[in-house]
């Protein structure tokens, strides 16, 4: 017999958003998961049609709540890549300064949301208040706390002043002690432990082959980070990937914990090397033409555009693979064998974004 | 400026991924580049420690083979091209036909063109 | 969740962090994008913000001397602010007031003779 077919989902206590799993189970234990879509299709892509090349800036950075300043500056670097424009030093790192806030911030969101999943309240809703400072930061330094808008071909919109620049290290100090003093919680508490450990294991050979992405791969062993490739100033900063071994959704938990701290640390180097001078290069002659394929590291993993232009005003065809995209397969593989009252916690891990991978 | 990839066939389209699989590439994704009754134009995208290998399918007509049983992750993408461009993939498992985002086969791609797919200058 | 328990503690003792919105509003930091506003007085007619505007919202027609703005359709990116060469939008410190119906901008805009010479580049 087939067993028992459980919808979980698209409205779900544990669901940051609308994503559907047709599981298959049989007593308490998942046999096989199929993922269903299409609850929130925006069709962005398809806005490239109608909106100038850009205009698309800002379309882009709404395929992503969390990540929208890396949508924007991943399109911006493929534009600029194929119109031959270099941004200047100081925008370069500007933009290494606003990715590591939306890295932390989207982190810390889900740190929360992980310890929500495993039903942990207090530690949900302390990691949230930390995570609070760096929305403020975004407000303070680009104008607005989550779609930040300060990428434009070129360069960036907004400049941080010195008094800007200190404020921000005295606040990440105090995220720092606040996200620090919660390490213990995180990484050694029991219930913690109980949840996570040996959850949703992925080796390594399963992880490149399922062609996982960001912190999923790293968790399983594989040294893969976008920021290698040294786009923005980060050729320019210390930098290794945070790698862990185990695969399980305590490896996943280590990793995102890690980058917190090393995502502080590059934008204290950051600040530290922060040169003078413009923050864009003006953008003259004709429309972009020809095609190009960019890619940058977001807080869930690499983020492919391909960008097709013809010379005119609009684009021929714009694609957006997001990293959640590239990590949904790896469920159909982690899911089947575990428990139902798992499924929260392993799902979890992947850290989904819906509206990504629906764009 | 243009992307540098293998041009290669349906025919062709297996073994060079199966070929890609053997190197130990990382499968990225798929992008459809443009579609019509006429023919299609894929990008297969592949990884290799943080260098990326491209191949270039053109067929005519809408079947394209899958590459699930190689890479079993490409289900996902395959999906949405369907959905998108209303191409067939054979051998896709699971087919959702064109329900992933779409209400079902008889709705429109929303992103098939009337005219040709564009040729590279 | 031993290691909480201090934390957990110290929070429902300690002060609040959140604060009782409508009576107590937050303020908005110096740089940010609150409300879009256009100064009748400064604007040219040119049309540069509504052929910037990525969500199209903004709406002017030099014939009827009209500057129309949708603010429930605007995204608050500061792009036309940017783009406008008269200088005439700015944005306030503070955010659009929560409201029961929908609102349409309509402003009347006399532009001057002298004025309207000036061109810009979209
Ligand atoms: S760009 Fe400025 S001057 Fe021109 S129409 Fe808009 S508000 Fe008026
Ligand atoms: S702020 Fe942005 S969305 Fe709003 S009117 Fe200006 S350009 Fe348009």
């Amino acid at each position: 017999m087939a067993g028992t077919i459980l919808p979980f989902g698209p409205q779900h206590p544990v669901l940051p958003e609308p994503l559907h799993l047709n599981l298959q189970i049989e007593d308490e234990i998942v046999v096989s998961a199929t993922p269903a879509f299409g609850y929130v299709h925006r069709g962005l892509e398809k806005l490239a049609d109608i909106r100038d090349f850009r205009q698309m800036i800002q379309v882009v950075e709404r395929v992503c709540g969390i990540c929208s300043m890396i949508h924007a500056l991943t399109y911006c670097q493929g534009l600029e890549e194929l119109m031959g424009i270099e941004p200047t030093p100081r925008a370069r790192f500007l933009r290494v300064i606003w990715s590591e806030l939306h890295r932390l911030h989207s982190h810390l969101l889900w740190l929360g949301l992980f310890a929500d999943a495993m039903g942990f309240e207090s530690l949900f809703m302390q990691l949230w208040k930390v995570r609070e400072r760096i929305m403020d930061i975004n407000e303070a330094t680009a104008g607005n706390r989550v779609i930040l808008s300060v990428n434009v071909i070129g360069g960036v919109r907004r400049d941080l002043d010195s008094g800007q620049t200190a404020w921000i290290l005295s606040e990440l100090a105090e995220v720092e002690k606040g996200f620090s003093a919660m390490s213990r919680t995180i990484l050694h508490d029991y219930t913690v432990q109980k949840r996570t450990r040996g959850k949703g294991a992925l080796s390594r050979s399963q992880a490149m082959e399922l062609g996982c992405v960001g912190p999923m791969l790293r968790a399983s062993g594989v040294s893969q980070d976008m920021r290698l490739l040294g786009y923005a100033a980060y050729g320019e900063l210390e930098f290794a990937p945070v790698v862990e071994q185990d695969g399980d959704c305590y490896a996943r938990c280590r990793v995102r914990f890690a980058e917190l701290g090393q995502s502080i640390g590059l934008i204290r180097q950051a600040i530290a090397k922060l040169p003078a001078g413009d923050t864009s290069v003006p953008v003259k002659g004709r429309p972009p033409a020809g095609e190009v394929v960019a890619r940058a590291e977001q807080p869930r993993g690499e983020c492919l555009y391909y960008i097709k232009a013809n010379g005119g005003k609009f684009l021929d065809r714009l694609r957006i693979r997001t990293p959640t995209f590239a990590n949904i397969p790896a469920l159909t593989v982690m899911l089947p064998g575990i428990e139902l009252a798992d499924v929260p916690v392993v799902l979890l891990s992947i850290d989904p974004c819906i509206s990504c991978t629906e764009r | 400026m243009t992307i540098e990839a293998d041009r290669i066939d349906s025919v062709e389209l297996c073994r060079a991924v199966a070929a890609f699989k053997a190197k130990g590439c990382r499968f990225v994704t798929i992008t459809c580049v443009g579609a019509d009754q006429r023919g299609a134009e894929l990008l297969y995208h592949f990884d290799r420690e943080l260098a990326l290998s491209h191949l270039r399918l053109t067929v005519a007509g809408d079947e394209v083979p899958s590459i699930c049983g190689i890479y079993s992750a490409a289900f996902l993408v395959e999906n949405e091209i369907q959905d998108q461009f209303g191409l067939r993939f054979n051998g896709l498992v699971p087919d959702y036909r064109r329900t992933l985002f779409l209400a079902g086969e008889d709705s429109l791609p929303p992103f098939r063109r009337k005219s040709g797919p564009d040729q590279e200058e | 969740m031993v290691f909480m328990i201090p934390v957990v503690l110290k929070n429902l003792f300690g002060r609040c962090a959140t604060r009782p919105y409508p009576q107590s509003p937050r303020q908005l930091f110096a740089g940010s994008r609150g409300q879009l506003i256009n100064d009748a007085g400064k604007c040219i007619l040119c049309g540069t913000c509504a052929r910037s505007c990525p969500s199209q919202c903004l709406t002017v027609s030099r014939k009827e001397g009209l500057w129309q703005y949708e603010p429930f359709a605007c995204v608050f990116c500061g792009v036309c602010v940017e783009a406008c060469p008269a200088g005439s939008l700015s944005q306030l410190g503070q955010w659009r007031p929560a409201v029961r119906e929908r609102e349409r901008v309509v402003l009347k805009v006399e532009v001057k003779s002298e004025k309207s010479g000036v061109r810009s580049e979209a």
